[in-house]
């Protein structure tokens, strides 16, 4: 097994300085401590789409927006139960990302999978934000253990649990992977190009289907998403 | 007899343990993955991941915060006598899965797929999948839960006997490749395929070639035990790891049934069991004990019969 060693590991706050992030590279493996905040598609339908004030102070309280839903529960006495918490992929959120930096200030999206570079480069890169990746996936366990403490959970009733704003407290929260620089380039695709090269001879001796659908891509070094 | 109580809390338990032990079949096949992975970032990847497995033990947390869609396996044995019937072994798994999520807890991921009405407990229309099937001889039930992620890595398309197994293979390639990008299928993974029967028959299958054998299993006809073997080693030579990052980790394991289908058709479906490959067991005997494991038996002669009788009266077709 290749060693780890090669790794820098980075301890970064989670409301950043343009400096702090400028020091990052791709591949760099990162450890969070501050305060969290989950968001995604229920919070951005409803700041972006339908105006909905924040319900917290960002990007004062938190630059760090993550992509995910924990594993947890509200207890019958209102505290709250948090078990593992794992990320949900990105690239999906593509059409509010923009506005979202915009409205929230973050300047650390977390999440899983990254998002295209074309949205790096028109939208994170504008806003100095940042995408980092999750591990595994998921480490949810590892990253259940930087879990420090539930701060507030907001628009649990209009959105439910899993789509709800959980607002923690953190230390030592990860390992992630640092995905896109300042720049908006993207280790997905650096590595995704990499691949594409030997794909043709691992596709020798296969062939197309008979019956052909539409919409397809046939460019094997196509991102999909 | 067997009490409904004890089904309700032996089904309680399974969800426990799905979600926190990762299966040792499975352990042991991404050990092995990871001592032959050369590529710097997947090895990163598949040591986080062990670590993970070890913190999900020892804190009795889950493995992964998205807790997939659970669903139930249940099959009867012939003579099994459940207290209350097969509407109250239901009801006892739908009360496991709702208060297992809120206990463990688990993410509660299942929602109206329109009105994103959202219960918070994994249980709504059709919610969890309780599939049942039945075994000649006993007066056991098993119980199996299955956690897989609901989202990535699966497929189905319509293949025609002149696609060939040319055809499979680049369906198959296809699949692990456009899932595997940005690891949304979460490999390496037991990617399961489902051949033939109808379209959603081929897609029950794949998923349980993926769900409910467990690695190092091969399927009994030597031709389609080649075929999987060969089909691992070629998903492990893309040169895509853990996250999609360079590597030679996608495939712990290949795993392949088969349905009689249309004579014009050969239907093939790609499932991946992820990283957190979630499943846990239990046999309930007619007395009422308990007895757990990891693999899920499922798929004994009875099964895969294709005789009309059973047990059967005229031979098998010969292998090929």
């Amino acid at each position: 097994m290749a060693s780890n060693a090669t790794f820098k590991k980075v301890r970064l706050k989670t409301e950043p300085s343009a400096e702090d992030l400028g020091q990052l590279e791709l591949g760099d493996v990162v450890y969070l401590d501050g305060t969290v905040y989950t968001a995604r598609e229920g919070v951005y339908r409803r700041v972006v789409e339908e105006g909905h004030g924040l319900p917290i102070d960002l990007p004062q309280l938190s630059g760090a927006n993550f992509h995910c839903s924990p594993a947890a529960a509200i207890e019958p006495d209102g505290t709250f139960n948090m078990g593992a918490v794992t990320a949900t992929a990105s690239f999906r959120f593509s059409k509010w990302i923009g506005q979202w930096l915009e409205k929230s200030g973050a300047k650390l999206i977390l999440g899983k999978g990254g998002m295209s570079s074309d949205d790096y480069r028109k939208h994170f890169v504008p806003h100095g934000a940042i995408y980092l990746t999750t591990v595994g996936y998921g480490t949810g366990a590892l990253l259940g253990r930087g879990v420090k403490n539930v701060r507030s959970v907001h628009w649990r009733q209009e959105l439910g649990l899993a789509q709800a704003m959980w607002v923690i407290e953190v230390e030592n929260f990860g390992p992630f992977i640092v995905e896109s620089d300042l720049q908006g380039n993207s280790l997905f695709e650096r590595e995704n190009a990499k691949i594409a090269k030997g794909l043709d001879k691992v596709y020798e001796g296969t062939r197309p289907a008979v019956l052909k659908r539409y919409g397809e891509t046939d460019d094997r070094s196509d991102e999909v998403i | 007899m067997i009490p409904t109580d004890v089904i309700q809390a032996t089904a309680e338990t399974l969800m426990d343990k799905a979600a926190i032990e990762i299966p040792d079949d499975y352990l042991e096949g991404l050990k092995g993955a990871a001592a032959v992975e050369d590529g710097d970032l997947s090895s990163f990847v598949l040591q986080a991941m062990l670590d993970n497995y070890q913190a999900a033990k020892e804190d009795r947390r889950a493995m992964c915060g998205d807790t997939g869609c659970p669903r139930w396996y249940v099959k009867l044995a012939n003579e099994a006598a459940i207290e209350g019937g097969p509407v109250a072994l239901e009801a006892a798994l739908r009360r496991a899965t709702a208060r297992a999520t809120n206990g463990v807890p688990l993410r509660p991921n299942r929602v109206h797929p329109l009105w994103r009405t959202d219960h918070d407990n994994n249980v709504g229309i059709n919610a969890p999948e309780i599939e049942v099937a039945f075994e000649p001889d006993g007066d056991w039930i098993d119980l199996i839960t299955v956690h897989k992620g609901g989202l990535f890595g699966t497929d189905y398309r319509m293949l025609f006997p002149s696609d060939g197994i040319e055809g499979i293979k680049r369906f198959y390639l296809d699949s692990l490749v456009a899932f595997g990008k940005r690891g949304l299928s979460c490999q390496p993974a037991i990617i399961g395929i489902g051949l033939g029967g109808s379209k959603d028959t081929c897609m029950v299958l794949g998923k349980r070639a993926a769900c409910l054998r467990t690695v190092g299993d091969r399927n009994p006809d030597p031709g389609i035990a080649k075929l999987e073997e060969e089909f691992k080693e070629l998903g492990n030579s893309i040169g895509m790891g853990a996250m999609g990052f360079v590597g030679k980790s996608m495939v712990i394991d290949c795993h392949i049934e088969v349905g009689f289908c249309h004579t014009g058709g050969m239907q093939m479906s790609v499932h991946a069991f992820c990283l957190s490959s979630r499943r846990a067991c239990a046999r309930i005997h007619g007395d009422g004990t308990v007895e757990y494991r990891t693999d899920p038996q499922w798929f004994t002669p009875y099964q895969r019969r294709e005789t009309v009788e059973w047990p059967a009266t005229q031979p098998s077709r010969k292998f090929a």
